[in-house]
């Protein structure tokens, strides 16, 4: 007469059996949300698609990227000698038809595409995946970050160490930039203002990327035992906070980096010197 | 009939902190265990207690220790509480917590990394551990997740509305699931009660739509008494306005930390309502009520953190002398006297549901708050050592078991309590069913009954709404049986009960059985006026005031009624019947702690 | 006890006293459409309610409740965003009805309430959420480190701060709801246990008690690498918990620590330290 539940997987709601097969409620409409939800991805897109635009088109140029003392940042750290100007030791002898920008933009371009908030920038935006909360993407499959090609994001803290990298030639670079044209120590001009900002927001935007966060101390389960540590993750946790912010300010400052000197080394403007 | 039938050795009714925890010590001593709740799992009432459980465990003031604590617990229930409850609950809840965290709970911690404890109304020394201004969240998610870990069977969005007996005991219950409204039972040796509270009885409550007197009611059904339901503790400051969240409450955390009671003068009234009982250990000027937040060794605490049912009575006077605020309440002031940024850090859930529900920064404006329904001390009698009541089988814990706090019950120790004598119940439970094991049968013509009258009110055509029946229920307890209490107004109130019976024998429900909410409520409604008539009974009786029971006409404590247990019963023909027994006495040697000065 | 005329103790009737809350008198006839039906087939069914001033989304259709639709199936409790219970889809977002406050929206807008999309539905506004209670049961139980000789765990409040955050958690369900690789993809349920899940795993990761590794659980199991970081789960959390920046993301981090990582790998293996 009785049966016994012969579940033991506990907290589940038996007796479900015998009704009308679970389906959703049947709502047509890909989305009921009434607001403005497709304006920040596409602005996203548009913004993103200038970017990519405005850098590949530098970075194929392969000229008017050193103006003495400056160096666009899309050129820079200068491996190969087919370089402009003197920033950096060149160790290689590259093919010529092949831009130096190519060999190191490979790196930001790499921490910014495994980048976590990027990604949630452009799987929205672009991939639509989704476009924006509770609206319908449009794939009939999804596999996220399971198998090649995108499990890759993982490799998002190698970029990292890639970028801190980059950090420094940069403001090695800030350091060069306060000589003059003729390299007499103690100049200083607009153009070695917008490298110091540039590479500071460079160096917050790679400070409060998430496996920074991670390998600095948020690996620890018990801070109180790492109190260095702790403090450091406490200071990255505050920047992380901030990580949109510093990826759009850095992806700005950059690409404005680069057209200043794009304009000195073609002789449209001329660098207003402080001393 | 169409029902599906289980076997088990214990049922647990609801999955509160009480229900989780029997569940869990019956599954620990061995016994086949299912829960069932009304709601989901997790999402019981537990989740609503913000200060924490109250636990002499020292960590604060190592002074502490259990007899402290079962001495505040007493004489915060104006010694009406049974003793040997209030005794192994002091003893017991420092273990229960401690448990707590095997199972993953996370406390707030004092600097040498042990549980931190705070500071609460009553209690001499700071004891209640506590998780920010959420620990009944961490209370029911610790116990929910270490009932899910053990593999217990829960029976989410089922209600129970039967006990089945034979003469021996309790055989198992009967019920149905809100989704489907189709019919369960449940034959078992063991029914642990864990049900909560009556609020929903009340016009202005804190309680949630659960909290029906479901299991008060089925154990009057099945014979078992109901003990001290006059005492009902209202909590002094719940929210007023706007009216969607009347009843709401609002933290005494929030006097603890510097907030206090002002009518629409701008007067502390408080000042004026210390009873002789506790005034020496009350500050008489506001100076040194304000000094005692930094040094509470050399200063007597403000009036506002006099116990519950002082507070609520004090501002029901202030109302009704209309020196009250725009929405019938007083003003409870934070604003004035801490800054934002401490009000914020302090009382984060506070801060959040003002702002959410009625759009009132409290870091910025007083709060309007008054009396609400928030607990009933009176419940199933039960063995303190078992938990047991008197019908073999059933057993009771939490809210819905009486005893342990007397006429009034101490905050913080509501969770404390859940966890000792569910844990209490859960075991003896599972002992009784060890003892009974193959014997129970479910009687199918007592199945078929229970059936019949779930379906009822489909069956009438043309009645009332229940939800019209509801309300004026409310109404009829707030207005006549609720804070300040008068024989011809409880009079009035039994009379007004007896008519809505009537009208509720005669409801009818619209639409099929399908997640019916109108035909669940029609169900849950005899469960309240039952509740609601054993209160207004009892409250008729006892002619004195004491803690959560106030008359007008005999406003003092009567020390003959101090020795006296009011307990509601069921006659065979479904009438409330009410008899005087003896409150039991404590041993000499426990009686001592009461002889030393505080 | 309380007289006509007289002040009575938190009794003020519905629309009595209103303008004092500087609404300007509240009371105002609102258009809701409701979706109502069940498995089987429904659709939005419109209905013109009274709103009084201050009042929330769930009051309006407890007023449905009580005049108009008896039978309108809706689950709620606490009524003041402590027990996670009255989740839906409002205008199309997921949002607790009881915090959705009615003053959010203009007098002549159109108030749109639906069922969560992501989960069956049993009637009307209420789901069948049982996925998530079957992936709860799946999680590996948290198993503490002994206690201290003196029968005391010791954690400093550094140390719970950050698990703290996940256990506000209130199991309400909209970030299950509103993910998108479950709500736009039914078919991963089986691979994916949502949101809520993958911060409780980071949750018992970061316990300073917990010795169990449930890293490689969280990737296979539980499809940890699903998750593509859109974040809208942190979007719709009515308790702010920031369940990406410091949840999921962490735990994918140490997921990478674990499995992607060669260097943490490669040293794990030559000193056999223990993890922390």
């Amino acid at each position: 007469m009785t049966t016994t539940a012969a579940r033991g997987a506990g907290a589940t709601s038996p007796g479900r059996g015998g009704g009308p097969t679970p389906r959703r409620a049947a709502i047509a409409a890909r989305t009921l949300r009434t607001d403005r939800w497709w304006l920040q991805p596409l602005l996203t897109v548009l913004v993103l698609v200038a970017f990519v635009a405005y850098s590949s088109f530098r970075a194929f140029q392969d000229a008017h990227y050193f103006s003495e003392p400056y160096v666009s940042p899309f050129y820079s750290p200068c491996l190969t000698t087919a370089c402009e100007g003197d920033t950096f030791p060149e160790l290689f002898t590259g093919p010529t038809w092949i831009s130096p920008a190519i060999y190191i933009l490979v790196f930001p371009l790499g921490i910014r595409l495994t980048c976590y908030y990027y990604r949630k920038a452009y799987y929205r935006s672009f991939w639509l995946s989704p476009p924006a909360c509770a609206v319908a993407e449009p794939h009939r499959r999804y596999t996220g970050e399971t198998r090649f090609p995108l499990v890759g994001q993982n490799l998002h803290r190698y970029f990292l160490y890639a970028a801190l990298v980059i950090n420094v030639v940069l403001f090695y670079d800030v350091v060069l930039a306060f000589r003059d044209e003729t390299g007499e120590w103690g100049h200083m001009g607009l153009g070695t203002v917008v490298l110091l900002v540039n590479a500071v927001l460079l160096f917050l935007y790679s400070l409060s990327c998430h496996s920074c966060r991670h390998i600095v101390g948020g690996r620890l389960n018990s801070f109180s035992k790492a109190p260095l540590r702790y403090r450091a993750w406490t200071a990255v946790s505050r920047l992380n906070a901030r990580h949109m912010q510093y990826a759009w300010a850095s992806l700005a400052s950059v690409a404005l980096a680069d057209l200043y000197v794009f304009l000195l080394a073609t002789g449209t403007i001329s660098d207003p010197r402080f001393f | 009939m169409e029902l599906e039938r289980h076997g088990y050795d214990v049922v647990v009714v609801g999955a509160g902190g009480a229900g989780l925890r029997a569940a869990i010590a019956a599954h620990e001593a061995g016994a086949r265990t299912a829960v069932v709740c009304k709601s989901l799992l997790g999402k019981a009432h537990t989740v609503m207690a913000e200060g924490g459980i109250a636990a002499a465990m020292g960590n604060a003031y190592p002074e502490d220790d259990w007899r402290v604590h079962f001495r505040d617990t007493m004489r915060g229930g104006k010694m009406l509480n049974h003793w040997r409850m209030a005794q192994l609950h002091a003893q017991e809840a420092p273990d229960r917590v401690r448990e707590l965290e095997d199972w993953g709970a996370l406390f707030d911690r004092t600097p040498d990394g042990l549980i931190s404890q705070r500071d609460f109304g009553g209690h001499r020394y700071a004891r209640l551990a506590h998780v920010g201004d959420r620990t009944g969240l961490e209370l029911i998610r610790t116990l929910q997740q270490r009932t899910v870990a053990l593999g217990v069977d829960v029976y989410m969005e089922c209600t129970v509305t039967r006990l089945l007996t034979d003469p021996e005991g309790i055989t198992g219950a009967f019920g149905y699931w809100r989704e489907s409204g189709r019919f369960v039972a449940w034959e078992a040796p063991s029914v642990v009660l864990a049900t909560g509270g009556i609020g929903k009885a009340y016009k202005v409550t804190s309680n949630s739509w659960e909290y029906t007197g479901d299991g008060h009611s089925l154990a009057l059904a099945a014979g078992a008494g109901l003990v001290n339901m006059e005492f009902v503790q209202f909590h002094p400051t719940g929210m007023v306005w706007p009216p969607s969240v009347r009843g709401i409450l609002v933290t005494e955390s929030v006097r603890g930390d510097g907030g206090v009671l002002r009518n629409s003068a701008g007067n502390r009234f408080m000042f004026d309502y210390i009873p002789d009982f506790f005034r020496k250990e009350t500050a008489e000027t506001e100076d040194e009520a304000d000094r005692w937040y930094a040094d509470k060794r050399n200063n007597r605490r403000p009036p506002e953190l006099l116990p519950r049912d002082e507070v609520a009575r004090a501002i029901n006077s202030e109302v009704k002398a209309g020196r009250g605020s725009p929405h019938g309440g007083v003003f409870l002031d934070i604003a004035s006297r801490r800054p934002a940024d401490y009000v914020r850090r302090r009382l984060p859930s506070m801060y959040h549901q003002f702002k959410e529900l009625a759009d009132v920064d409290i870091t910025a404006e007083a709060m309007e708050v008054g009396p609400t329904c928030h607990y009933v001390m009176g419940g199933v009698e039960v063995d303190p050592d078992t938990a047991a009541a008197s019908v073999p089988g059933l057993f009771a814990a939490g809210e819905v078991a009486g005893g342990m706090h007397g006429s009034n019950r101490l905050g913080g120790n509501s969770l404390s309590d859940l966890l000792v004598f569910g844990r209490r119940a859960g075991a003896a439970a599972a002992e009784h069913a060890g003892k009974r094991a193959g014997a129970v049968a479910l009687a199918e013509e007592a199945l078929a009954e229970a059936a019949r009258a779930a379906l009822a009110p489909f069956e009438r055509e043309g009645g009332e709404n229940p939800y019209a029946v509801q309300s004026e229920l409310q109404q009829t307890m707030h207005d006549l049986v609720g804070i300040i209490r008068t024989a011809p107004e409880m009079e009035r109130a039994l009379e007004r009960i007896a008519a809505l019976r009537e009208r509720v024998a005669a409801l009818s429900v619209e639409g099929h059985r399908q997640y019916n909410p109108g035909w669940h409520l029609a169900l849950d409604l005899p469960h309240l006026l039952a509740v609601s008539e054993c209160i207004a009974r009892a409250a008729l009786a006892r002619e004195e005031s004491r803690g959560g029971h106030t008359r007008d006409d005999f406003p003092a404590a009567d020390p003959e009624w101090g020795r006296t247990n009011l307990v509601c019963g069921q006659a065979p023909d479904g009438t409330v019947t009410l008899a005087r027994q003896p409150l039991p006495q404590m041993p000499p040697e426990l009686a001592e702690v009461f002889e030393e000065q505080p | 006890m309380t007289e006509p005329g007289e002040p009575s103790i938190g009794g003020t009737d519905e629309g009595r006293g209103g303008g004092a809350g500087g609404g300007g008198g509240g009371g105002y006839d609102a258009t809701f459409r409701v979706w109502r039906g069940d498995a089987s087939g429904g659709g939005l069914q419109t209905f013109t309610v009274p709103v009084n001033e201050g009042e929330v989304v769930l009051d309006v259709i407890h007023r449905l409740q009580a005049t108009q639709a008896g039978d309108l199936a809706v689950r709620w409790n606490c009524k003041a965003g402590k027990c996670g219970s009255c989740s839906a889809e409002v205008n199309g977002r997921p949002r607790l009805m009881c915090l959705t406050r009615m003053s959010t929206f203009a007098e002549d807008e159109t108030v749109t309430v639906t069922p969560l999309r992501t989960f069956p539905v049993i009637r009307d506004l209420v789901t069948d959420v049982s996925y998530n209670y079957e992936k709860a049961a799946r999680i590996p139980a948290f198993s503490p480190r002994p206690r201290d000789p003196d029968g005391n765990h010791r954690m400093q409040q550094v140390d719970v701060d950050r698990p703290q955050e996940f256990r506000k958690c209130i199991e309400c369900w909209l970030c299950q709801d509103t993910c998108h690789v479950i709500r736009d993809h039914e078919e991963n349920q089986a691979a994916f246990a949502g949101p809520r899940f993958l911060i409780r795993l980071a949750e018992l990761d970061m316990h300073p008690l917990d010795v169990v590794d449930r890293r490689d659980a969280a990737q296979e199991e539980f499809g940890l690498g699903y998750c593509n970081i859109t974040k809208c789960c942190s979007e719709v959390c009515p308790e702010g918990i920031h369940l990406t920046d410091n949840g999921i993301i962490p735990l994918k981090e140490r997921v990478v620590d674990r499995r992607y990582d060669p260097l943490t790998w490669l040293g794990s293996r030559i000193r056999r330290r223990p993890r922390d």
